[in-house]
């Protein structure tokens, strides 16, 4: 019994313990570090209240460009918000939709993944046809027209994502299941009489995990362009809460004549987006998996 | 084959089936486009009349049969917002500017995928390469819109070469295609180096070394050749991702396609009109992951379809 549950839980857990990190890793962790420090401490790094007009201050250039002070590092907006405030709080959000927006998906995902997989037959055909329906759709109009319908918050955009999102997490666990389901492990567990459910936990679960590593990262990056797409058509979280997609449509009529108040939000979701896309990148070489993204 | 592509299409229809059902259940929940139309002053006998006159007071699973039954027909609905006009007719109107702009993404997607995964590959590991895969997770890793401003920003403020809003100048749908088609660009880049590097390590390709063939030919008439397929099998899926990438970009640069017109529709809340874009949508990924599917067995004959 033990013996058999070392077997099934193996191969994961020593791959994950086998993660030597590479130079890009590092800088990736290091930077994805910086973010989440930055969103916990916005209150302490801001300088100025981010919603905090000063109009007298109105579109002050970042301190590089010629008529820069120090007084704002990264300029003012067209209300005389400071940038560099305004930057830091909107990673709060940023991170928050990404991350959790995440969990719940993987979490709906994993669910329907395991038992389309491991039970198969109508219940994975009825399953499947759901997946197939949500994958017709493009996502975007999809959510759109939910946050428009239902209203705008922080929690609705949550879990609408985890509604919506799982698609992802559900096809590729499904996929695992069904080439490990053949496997002898499974078997035996089967033959010694473990109920189905404790065979799903204790013994495939371990063993998708990988794949879900790998899909989650990137999936991050995915719903931090999301949140921004959304708080850039005014579908995300409403004002005062400061997004970088809110950020970036207001900059944008600015373009001409102020291009940091669009350019900016657009390089700190790059930087985030990029270092999540490398380091799912990395987790994959290393886990070895084959996800299909 | 033709039994094969009957029973393709035969799974389309629950599928269809679901979209429609996500659809109408999505749209009848939400506000009442009767006091929207009205407006505020609206007497309640006036509401009562018109809800009765647009079938919304019957119950949802009568209301549900009856749009089926109309949707078969063609019937999509009026639109609120132009006229009465047919839903469908109002989103078809607007397919072609979608489609030109979703075919010029493409098109600046392969311009730069296809030598970028190459020199990627052939000099794997190399500086060419860190390059080359460097670019494709930025152009990934961008919010479209936010490089479409930027784009906006260079090459129509800065340096005025290029028209930045509307369809109508010459060269109009260049900034917007390149906005577009960056995120593209950047999947099949990844994508392509990848299955090549892989055909590279097959046997084949190291008798061909052995046998003392040039490295260009090998790329181009072995290697290139053998990993086409999986390439072409992502561009017709990823034209989801692009109907769905078009709505943001048509609104950065005012293009009057089909996102454009859903954004409005949703704001103005003319279900008809949002109803026939989703739907429609659902027809077309369907349709092009049908039709990649048919062209992957005619071009590679080892597919069977049974």
């Amino acid at each position: 019994m033990a013996d058999i549950h070392i077997l099934a839980t193996g191969r994961a857990s020593s791959r994950l313990a086998d993660l030597r990190l590479s130079g890009v890793a590092i800088v990736c962790i290091g930077i994805l570090t910086i973010f989440i420090l930055m969103a916990i401490f916005a209150a302490f790094i801001a300088p100025y209240e981010p919603s905090l007009p000063d109009l007298r201050a109105r579109l002050a250039p970042p301190v590089w460009n010629e008529g820069g002070t120090m007084a704002h590092i990264l300029g003012t907006d067209h209300l005389g918000r400071d940038m560099l405030s305004r930057l830091v709080y909107g990673s709060r959000i940023a991170l928050l939709v990404g991350f959790f927006g995440v969990i719940v998906a993987s979490l709906i995902g994993t669910a329907i993944g395991l038992i389309a997989g491991f039970v198969g037959g109508a219940v994975d055909s009825v399953l499947m046809a759901v997946v197939n329906t949500l994958l017709a759709v493009p996502n975007t109009l999809l959510y759109i027209t939910v946050l428009a319908v239902f209203g705008q918050s922080l929690t609705l955009l949550i879990i609408v994502i985890g509604c919506i999102n799982w698609t992802t997490f559900a096809r590729v666990v499904r996929g695992e299941v069904l080439s490990i389901k053949q496997r002898e492990f499974i078997e035996a567990s089967r033959a010694i009489g473990q109920r189905p459910i404790v065979t799903m936990i204790r013994h495939i679960l371990p063993n998708v995990l990988g794949p879900i590593i790998v899909i989650a990262t990137m999936n991050v990056a995915m719903l931090i362009i999301l949140e921004a797409t959304l708080s850039f058509l005014g579908l995300g979280v409403q004002p005062p809460t400061v997004t970088w997609g809110r950020m970036l449509a207001d900059g944008r009529d600015y373009v001409a004549t102020a291009w940091w108040l669009a350019a900016l939000p657009g390089v700190m979701i790059t930087l985030l987006t990029l270092s999540l896309i490398f380091l799912g990148d990395w987790l994959r070489d290393r886990l070895d998996t084959r996800s299909d993204q | 084959m033709t039994n094969y592509i009957i029973r393709r299409i035969l799974q389309m229809i629950p599928v269809l089936f679901g979209v429609t059902l996500l659809v109408f259940l999505l749209l009848r929940v939400s506000g009442d486009p009767v006091q929207l139309m009205l407006g505020e002053d609206a007497t309640a006998e006036q509401v009562a009349q018109l809800r009765a006159a647009m079938g919304l007071d019957r119950p949802l699973h009568v209301q549900y049969i009856s749009y089926m039954s109309d949707l078969l027909r063609g019937d999509f609905g009026t639109s609120i917002r132009y006229n009465n006009q047919p839903a469908l007719q109002v989103v078809l109107e607007r397919l072609p500017a979608t489609a030109q702009l979703a075919g010029m993404a493409l098109f600046v997607a392969i311009v730069i995928s296809l030598p970028a995964a190459i020199i990627a590959a052939y000099w794997r590991g190399r500086i060419p390469d860190y390059i080359a895969s460097f670019l494709s997770v930025l152009g990934q890793a961008m919010p479209s819109f936010w490089f479409g401003i930027m784009l906006i920003l260079i090459f129509g403020i800065t340096l005025s070469w290029l028209p930045v809003s509307g369809q109508d100048q010459p060269g109009a749908v260049i900034l917007p295609g390149l906005a577009l088609g960056a995120s593209l660009a950047g999947v099949l880049t990844r994508l392509l180096r990848s299955s090549l590097l892989e055909v590279m390590n097959q046997d084949f390709i190291r008798t061909a070394r052995a046998k003392g063939l040039h490295p260009r030919t090998i790329i181009f008439r072995h290697v290139l050749r053998n990993s086409i397929l999986s390439y072409l099998t992502v561009i017709g899926l990823e034209t989801a991702a692009l109907m769905a990438g078009a709505v943001v970009t048509e609104q950065v640069f005012a293009w009057p396609g089909i996102g454009l017109l859903v954004i409005q529709a949703i704001n103005f809340r003319d279900m008809a009109v949002v109803q026939a874009v989703i739907i429609l949508s659902a027809i077309i990924v369907m349709m092009t992951s049908l039709i990649v599917d048919i062209l992957y067995s005619l071009i590679d004959p080892r597919i069977q379809h049974g």
